[in-house]
């Protein structure tokens, strides 16, 4: 299968879109246009109707009120295959790829053809179309085998196999490393040279001005206004002072009062920790590290490098392979009930959705609610709206279910629910991640007031989390410790983003 | 046009109490389908059932002994499910518990103090049905293997052990017609109240339904098999030891289930018999479902799908209509109440044309 | 006179036909992503039909088909209420197999110990003169031999072609194969109507074939074998097979020992022993399987779909 490259310049029109969701409108009159040849940027907080507006192109849902345009004729998607036939395809941000099935497999799928299925043409098909752009992918992997961003690129792959002109990409850069987004910028700056669009939605301010031949910016489903970032660029780090006011509607700057509290006295004592992953495999390889009292420790680094299994591990979920922790002085296991733990996948692991908060509440503190062999309910009860009042939950009634609550909301139900524990040691894995940069903001001031009791632990993948809350930061790659810099090392903070992709520097 | 299932806006809350009913009347409609074909007139069909059940004083205490294994299956079944397990071996549980409890009775009430006769019955009753529904527990718990097969053929293997039994070793010496042991001692009959059937085992259902209902609400451990059931991951998030609560669960799923067995032995047939697995344990998955694995609930619907028994073995006699109709409209009911719980969340989109 | 090896190797296949065609089934069904646990009502439904038909028609084959086509469309209820409306497919599936016990019982009565038509076993001509393996493969019941072809074709199919390989991406990934243009409810439902047929068509050869008449619940829990099976061949038509023929010399075992008058192990111990049998072997599987962490059950069994929200 030959691409071509000399194609009808492919125009995007979207006119006076309106979509409806129960409770929500999404999408709110709006009008987005993508030309031939251009990177053009969708960026928004969550919420603000991006991925729906994308959606609606690509075919999976069809607008309420409004028309598409695609080359000059009006269309109507019924399905993604319909866009996809005429050569607009989506990656979205939960890839859509079977995990038992190669990568030659996955690509072929859905294609016309014989009966036969001769895997081998596709593979070679895939080997040329993969070091054309860059990809590097082998036809012959299976995806359970490949990495997050190689992932990624079978995506990509699929969409070029099927000759697409609009290639619209959801969040591409959330599970990616620094170097890793450099990459993707390059494979879209290629694809963009060929005469083919990119549609980029994203949250991150500096990676749209990076990229970008164009900027829409949506709030709550409206578009505030498309520019070119040159308008836009500063000289300075205000520079995406304009694009976050007209994303949020107000000023926000995302920094947070942080004076060092740390002490001197051990809090928690990693030595020489091991762990094996759900697959056999070693997660996590001889890890070390101290907090002390007082400290907000960050471990850094790019989901599925074996953070989970550190955690998981330290609160005994999972066992060690070898290596020991300590709770200030004594084994951690025994001290258990001074630790607190916020896992990151909060729907899933963090809460029960479909029980009424109250009893989400008792959660992880039934003991201190028991009376022989009875939970006291009606103690539950007072604790709970005692908690929600502190932190401001936006909650009308504890018996309300947990999926009724925001993303944010949720997420600071965890944090009192945890926090009322008067913890020693916290250990919050991603506490914001999804949430707007109002939640974020509220979530950082209570982790850094938390911190006066005891000490934190705080796993992410955002720099700028770690650098804005912690006072040293691990970098983690494939299981290992990278460095441990602290936040006054100015060179060491330079050199984090090659350190989360497995680049160590050169002494 | 296109008709398609489309979210509402707000999920529907009045209709929850009408589900029911009108899933019940659904399938009533179902039935009189089937009525119409065997040539039977439906509406007759229908009243003789209500008559059968509800006719008098004594029909409805014949409602109430029918319902009385299933209230106590009902409860197997609804307690397991709490926790998202799916014991389809109380059928086979029930026949356990029945032999177990005989085999008291039979060989060793001569050795116990008269008193303490019928309570060893039931303990040995509950106790036999626990091991059996350990069985599966322990394969789910220690080998994660799938509990509705294997509590499921252990249902034919529980049966294929009580004919044994009852043809073979415990066949009855006196030789009645109907297959089965010799009549349980004098001091092993249950006792039975106001000149029915009802026996002991009416009131050891009402309390176990008792029990679970305060278990699930006010203890800690109710509350742990709540969150279990609700989210696995976030119960071992919380440390709720889950190994140990399959086997806990089971073991008392699979004891309920026993009890019902002893109770129809001892309470009804007065001695171990063909016709103790008549399927008590199916119905009970049918009861704990349709009451949502609340106790209370349970308890009603087992008195209405007794109904539903009595008056199908009514028509039987007086209609000639076999009875298991019953079953049949079992299964309909189910149905309606699956398909008519989906209108609550969804509703019929009709799509005209093109925009 | 037949060795004694010969006899039980022939009962064998004969008793593990009726799993055999509804394991088939049933794994259709559940690697396009919709479990269906009504499998042993809709064999005794195509069980009575079966026999129903062919007394009505006369003719063995009418009887057959229409065993398979009420299958199907028994199945397919299940499938409405599964893909549809995307309810709870296990309570579903038990809801089937209620109904479908409860349906052939209240519809057998007037068939109980009627004898009709049934399918004699017949030699197929040349293969059946082949010493040893013809006697026992070549010299079976008219349905019986559809089997042979039916479990290599169906593993082509499924792993071998693009339609198995669309298939399997529907119960893999519903959302992944909706993307790419294959539509996952016909999918579903086609696959659900095939395994309904194939279990249509195991009752089938119970009423004609093999215990020829009509029993209630004559197929004695085969449904239920059939869906441990599935999983014992980690969806794979071939160690189906293997499976189902393990079954079947289970039985043949039994039964041989019980018309040989052996009295070693007692009769009752030995008509438990296909059930035991099934739980062992689900239990090693299991854990063998839960031991290599690669299990092969498709993603989305039991799953409904939904275009997200």
């Amino acid at each position: 299968m030959s691409i071509s490259t000399e194609k009808r310049p492919p125009t995007v029109l979207m006119k006076g879109i309106v979509k409806r969701f129960p409770g929500v409108v999404a999408n709110q009159e709006i009008d987005f246009r993508i030309l031939r040849g251009e990177i053009h940027s969708l960026l928004g907080e969550n919420g603000a109707g991006k991925t729906t507006l994308m959606n609606l192109l690509s075919g999976v849902y069809q607008p309420d009120v409004g028309e598409i345009y695609v080359d000059g004729q009006q269309v109507s998607f019924r399905s993604p295959r319909d866009a996809l036939d005429h050569g607009i395809g989506m990656i979205h941000q939960h890839f859509q790829l079977v995990n038992n099935f190669t990568v030659a497999e996955n690509i072929v799928l859905g294609m016309p053809g014989p009966i036969h299925l001769d895997l081998a043409i596709t593979e070679k098909t895939v080997d040329d179309l993969s070091s054309r752009y860059g990809l590097a992918i082998d036809g012959r992997a299976r995806i359970w085998e490949l990495s997050v961003g190689e992932q990624q690129r079978v995506e990509i792959l699929r969409m070029l196999y099927r000759n697409i002109d609009v290639l619209i990409m959801d969040e591409p850069t959330a599970v990616l490393a620094p170097q890793e987004i450099e990459r993707l910028f390059a494979v879209m700056r290629l694809i963009k040279n060929e005469g083919r669009s990119v549609v980029f939605i994203t949250h991150k301010l500096e990676e749209v001005l990076e990229v970008s031949d164009y900027i829409t910016v949506l709030r709550r489903g409206k578009v505030m206004s498309t520019v070119r970032p040159e308008k836009v660029k500063g000289k300075d780090r205000a520079v995406s002072r304009e694009l976050a006011r007209m994303m949020v509607g107000r000023e926000v700057i995302l920094e947070v009062g942080k004076e060092s509290c740390k002490t001197d006295r051990p809090l928690l004592s990693v030595e020489r920790v091991s762990v094996r992953g759900d697959r056999g495999e070693l997660a996590v390889k001889d890890v070390s590290f101290s907090v002390k009292v007082g400290e907000i420790f960050a471990i850094l680094g790019v989901a599925g490098n074996g953070q989970r299994e550190l955690v998981e591990a330290l609160v005994g979920l999972r066992s060690m392979e070898s290596g020991q922790v300590l709770l200030e002085n004594g084994d951690i296991i025994a001290g258990l009930e001074r630790v607190a733990y916020i896992p990151e996948d909060r729907k899933g692991r963090g809460c029960l959705p479909d029980m009424p908060l109250l009893e989400n509440f008792a959660l992880t503190r039934r003991e201190q609610f028991t009376v022989g062999p009875l939970m006291r309910w009606k103690t539950v009860a007072e604790k709970a709206r005692q908690c929600i009042w502190d932190f401001n939950i936006a909650a009308p009634s504890i018996s309300m279910k947990a999926r009724q609550l925001s993303g944010g909301n949720l997420q600071k139900l965890i944090l009192a629910r945890e926090f009322s524990q008067k913890p020693f040691l916290l250990i919050a894995e991603q506490p914001t991640r999804g949430l707007d940069i109002g939640a974020t903001e509220e979530i950082w001031k209570a982790i850094l007031h938390q911190r006066q009791k005891g000490g934190i632990l705080l796993v992410s993948g955002d720099l700028k989390e770690a650098l804005s809350l912690a006072d040293n930061i691990l970098v983690i790659f494939r299981g290992q410790v990278m460095d441990i810099i602290s936040c006054e090392d100015e060179d060491g903070i330079a050199d984090i983003g090659p350190l989360m992709a497995g680049v160590r520097r050169k002494r | 046009m296109r008709v398609g299932l489309k979210k509402r806006l707000r999920p529907l809350n009045w209709s929850r109490y009408l589900l029911i009913p009108a899933s019940i009347l659904m399938a009533l409609f179902l039935g009189a389908l089937l009525f119409l074909y065997v040539g039977v007139n439906p509406t007759r069909a229908y009243l003789e059932m209500c008559k059968g059940a509800f006719g008098s004083f004594y029909n409805f205490s014949e409602v109430l002994v029918r319902a009385t294994p299933l209230i106590l299956c009902g409860l197997s079944v609804g307690l397991a499910g709490k926790m998202l397990i799916w014991n389809i071996g109380a059928e086979g549980q029930l026949v356990i518990g029945g032999i177990a409890g005989s085999g008291v009775a039979l060989f060793l009430s001569s050795h116990i103090p008269p008193p303490l006769v019928i309570p060893a019955m039931l303990a040995a009753g509950f106790l036999g049905g626990a091991c059996w529904g350990l069985i599966p527990g322990l394969l789910k718990a220690r080998l994660h293997v799938n509990e509705i097969i294997t509590s499921l053929l252990l249902n034919y293997v529980a049966i294929m052990w009580l004919e044994h039994l009852y043809f073979g070793p415990w066949r009855d010496p006196a030789g009645r017609g109907f297959p089965g042991t010799a009549m349980l001692p004098d001091g092993a009959w249950f006792p039975r109240f106001w000149g029915t059937r009802i026996h002991l085992g009416l009131l050891i259902g009402l309390g176990a339904a008792a029990l679970i209902w305060f278990l699930l609400s006010y203890m800690r451990w109710g509350y742990e098999i709540r969150v279990i059931g609700a989210n696995l991951q976030a119960a071992r998030y919380a440390r709720i030891n889950i190994t140990r609560n399959i086997l806990w669960v089971m073991a008392i799923s699979g004891g309920l289930a026993g009890l019902a067995g002893i109770c129809e032995t001892a309470g009804i047939h007065y001695r171990l018999q063909q016709g103790l697995a008549v399927g008590n344990g199916y119905v009970g998955i049918v009861v704990a479902w349709l009451g949502k694995l609340r106790p209370g609930a349970i308890v009603l619907i087992s008195i209405l799908l007794g109904g539903l028994m009595v008056g199908g073995d009514q028509v039987q006699i007086t209609l000639h209509v076999p009875s298991a109709i019953s079953l049949v409209l079992q299964g309909a009911i189910l149905f309606c109440v699956l398909g008519g719980q989906i209108f609550q969340e969804y509703e019929l989109h009709v799509q005209h044309g093109k925009r | 006179m037949e060795s004694a090896v010969i006899l039980i190797a022939k009962i064998t296949i004969a008793s593990s036909m009726a799993v055999l065609y509804a394991t088939i089934g049933e794994i259709f069904a559940e690697r396009s992503g919709v479990l269906n646990l009504g499998v042993e009502g809709m064999m005794l439904i195509g069980a009575l039909t079966a026999f129903a038909t062919t007394e009505s028609f006369q003719s063995l084959w009418v009887g057959t088909l229409a065993a398979m086509l009420t299958g199907g469309v028994f199945a397919l209820i299940h499938g409405f209420f599964a893909i549809t409306l995307r309810v709870n497919q296990v309570v579903s599936g038990l809801a089937l197999t209620l109904f479908g016990i409860g349906l052939s019982d209240f519809l057998g009565r007037p068939f109980i110990g009627k004898v009709s038509l049934k399918f004699e076993p017949f030699g197929l001509f040349p293969l059946d003169k082949i010493p040893v393996v013809g006697q026992v493969f070549f010299i079976q019941s008219a349905l019986v031999y559809p089997a042979y072809l039916l479990v290599p074709l169906a593993y082509i199919f499924l792993f071998k072609t693009r339609y198995g390989l669309q298939l399997r991406a529907v119960g893999e990934n519903p959302s992944a194969a909706d993307t790419v243009g294959i539509s996952v409810f016909a999918t579903r439902y086609l696959y659900t109507f095939i395994g309904g047929a194939l279990a249509g068509l195991g009752g089938a050869y119970l009423s004609l074939s093999y215990t020829p008449g009509w029993k209630e619940q004559m197929s004695g829990g085969q449904g239920w074998i059939a869906i441990a099976l599935v999983i014992f061949a980690m969806w794979d038509p071939l160690k189906a097979a293997g499976g189902a023929l393990l079954f079947g010399f289970i039985n043949a075992f039994q039964f041989y020992c019980q018309a040989a008058g052996l009295t070693v192990i007692p009769s009752y111990i030995l008509r438990m022993l296909p059930y035991l049998f099934t739980i062992g072997v689900l239990a090693v599987i299991t854990h063998w399987k839960a031991a290599k962490k690669r299990v092969g059950a498709p993603e989305a069994l039991g799953i409904p779909f939904e275009r997200e929200q």
